[in-house]
């Protein structure tokens, strides 16, 4: 017990130290932090929803029925009376669970598959590699739709759906960087010392992928928050007493023509904010960690 | 029994516009503590042997003929997990470039502790860890370096370290493949004089691979010179610099710059070594070769023993060359 928390503390130490020199690092050090204070702020206002929010989110007619944004109800009111400012405030949750799953899948799939496949190379590898351009060739959305709908609804069915979509992303940046990282020098002195193949995939090789696939994850997380959206937006997300910026999208999409155009501004601004932060953060990440592309 | 007994080796790279025969008809063997010479030019074939004696031929490289011999145990066959036991344990090899023969996210105590462990798995890490200590102050590197990772050493200790893991498991050969090359030519001296004195003080043999005939001079015991995939010439290093037999052996002596002849002039060797896709027919340095004669543009010459243990692969030597002559 003693050991994991004085761990953890010595994570964090490392952590935030890293934070403040990420500022001295340019204008991509810059794009990670502010990436990190929109997704850290987004994820903390949800978790923290319940205590904060003024009314319940799925509580109809606690005020008038599509009343503008006003001191009382900042963000105004849906066609059922509904607090949209708490919609608001309890709207992540969702979207956060779907899009973390679906990198958790993406990652425990993808990168396995990546390294054994490129590693053995010969007729694996290009069967492996095959199948996975055929799912790279269609388009994200329409797969993800498929999918969804045969599953059904559901956070671990829409994470599933997501992930098929984005598992060859991470095949193929698993690949190429495999490729050429198991011809270096040190690879082959590792074999010339009877180092055995698990240990040269495991210790020589995934350690060197792993700035790559960070990259990766985090514009990962940006793309499938964009995709849950997606889905909840044409009722393939979950049940409707959920609060959920997608739904709220369908929802309130056709009082817009009534003038009520807070109902569809906030959800929709709050969901590119979310995949904006990530972008940042996977854009920035990427310069600081690829020396070749910042020149 | 000789500790490594390489016999009528041929190693050929079946590429996709043709096959290579990188290694053709390779006999020699080397005794504890002997070193033992490889010298010849780029693509000669030098470094392929030398992966070949671990059974590391990069791909599409196969071993096709002829045994390879470690302690009497023939490693042609053996099955990968014997072998692996063999590499870093019995025959080490030193790669030639040091800046990216060290893992870049692992600091140098780890490179030790996994290679001793993986050999040893009932040492502990703390033990493994002492011992590269030792290691680190043989070659002149501070102890403390251990927690350093490969990007804060320079070039030479970077070399020095990769001689280290070599030596770690105090194997019975150490195969160094050009280890001083991309290193200057003072480090080069300073790690050539620690691989010696190493390899003194273990008594390990040492096979030494290098493009510089002066270096290899020096300090080998036996030689071979190497040309497009053959054995040229075979001898130990007194014979080989008093009476270099082979048109290109001696021309390679000749390029060496001699400092008490101020005025002597370096001479070079005409033309570029041949294309292996498609070597020359009869012997591969005729169109080189200024005694070249008729029978070496037809038939390929045999290795000859010229004296006791000194042998050559030219119709110079030969019966049938005398005849033409």
């Amino acid at each position: 017990m003693r050991k994991t928390k004085t761990k953890l503390r010595s994570i964090l130490s490392s952590l935030i130290p890293g934070l403040s020199s990420l500022a001295r690092r340019g204008p991509s050090g810059w794009m990670v932090l502010v990436g990190i204070a929109i997704v850290s702020s987004i994820v903390i206002m949800t978790a923290i929803a319940p205590w904060i929010s003024p009314h319940s989110p799925i509580a109809s007619r606690v005020g008038p029925i599509r009343a503008s944004p006003s001191l009382q109800f900042p963000l105004g009111t849906n066609h059922l009376g509904q607090d949209m400012f708490s919609r608001i405030l309890w709207g992540g949750s969702l979207m956060l669970q779907v899009s973390a799953l679906s990198v958790l899948i993406c990652f425990l799939v993808g990168v396995p598959i990546g390294l054994l496949a490129s590693y053995t190379g010969g007729m694996v590898d290009s069967t492996t590699s095959l199948v996975i351009d055929a799912v790279y060739a269609f388009p994200g959305l329409v797969i993800a739709i498929a999918i969804a709908a045969m599953l059904g609804p559901g956070v671990v069915n829409m994470a599933l759906s997501i992930a098929v979509v984005y598992i060859p992303s991470y095949f193929r940046i698993v690949r190429s960087q495999v490729l050429s990282i198991k011809e270096l020098t040190y690879v082959e002195a590792a074999r010339a010392a009877g180092a055995k193949w698990h240990t040269i995939l495991f210790r020589y090789i995934l350690p060197n992928v792993i700035p790559s696939i960070v990259v990766v994850v985090t514009i990962n997380f940006a793309d499938a928050v964009l995709t849950a959206a997606g889905l909840t937006f044409i009722g393939l997300g979950v049940a409707k007493n959920i609060p959920d910026w997608g739904w709220d999208l369908t929802d309130g999409r056709q009082y817009l023509g009534s003038g009520a155009w807070w109902i569809i501004t906030f959800p929709g601004i709050m969901i590119v904010l979310l995949a904006l932060g990530f972008t940042l953060i996977g854009e920035g990440l990427s310069e600081l960690l690829n020396p070749k592309l910042q020149r | 029994m000789p500790l490594l007994e390489i016999e009528s080796l041929e190693v050929d790279y079946r590429a996709s516009r043709g096959t290579v025969h990188a290694v053709e008809d390779a006999s020699f063997s080397l005794d504890k503590g002997e070193t033992l010479g490889l010298a010849g030019e780029s693509g000669s074939g030098k470094s392929t042997l030398g992966l070949s004696i671990i059974r590391l031929v990069p791909y599409p490289g196969v071993i096709t003929n002829g045994h390879v011999r470690i302690d009497g145990t023939d490693i042609v066959k053996l099955p990968e997990n014997r072998m692996q036991s063999i590499r870093g344990r019995k025959v080490a090899y030193v790669f030639q470039d040091p800046m990216t023969s060290l893992n870049p996210v692992k600091r140098i105590g780890a490179h030790f502790v996994e290679l001793i462990r993986t050999h040893e798995p009932d040492t502990s890490a703390a033990d493994a860890l002492g011992r590269a200590k030792n290691i680190l102050e043989n070659l002149g590197i501070l102890p403390e370096r251990i927690n350093d990772y490969p990007h804060q050493l320079s070039g030479g200790m970077r070399q020095r370290i990769m001689i280290g893991l070599a030596i770690a498991l105090n194997p019975d050969l150490v195969i160094a493949d050009e280890p001083t090359t991309a290193l200057d030519v003072i480090v080069q001296q300073k790690i050539l004089d620690l691989v010696e004195g190493l390899r003194k003080a273990y008594g390990m043999a040492l096979i030494l691979i290098s493009h510089d005939l002066s270096i290899i001079l020096e300090r080998c015991d036996k030689i071979i010179v190497l040309y497009a995939g053959q054995i040229f010439e075979y001898a130990n290093s007194k014979e080989l610099h008093k009476a270099p037999s082979h048109p290109y052996t001696q021309g390679l002596l000749h390029s060496i710059p001699n400092i008490e002849l101020s005025d002597q002039k370096l001479s070079a060797i005409p033309g570029s070594p041949p294309n292996m896709l498609d070597p020359p027919k009869g012997c591969r340095f005729w169109p080189r070769c200024s005694y070249a004669m008729e029978i070496c543009r037809i038939t390929e010459p045999e290795l000859i023993d010229l004296k006791k243990s000194h042998y050559v692969r030219c119709f110079l030597y030969n019966q049938e060359g005398r005849h033409s002559h």
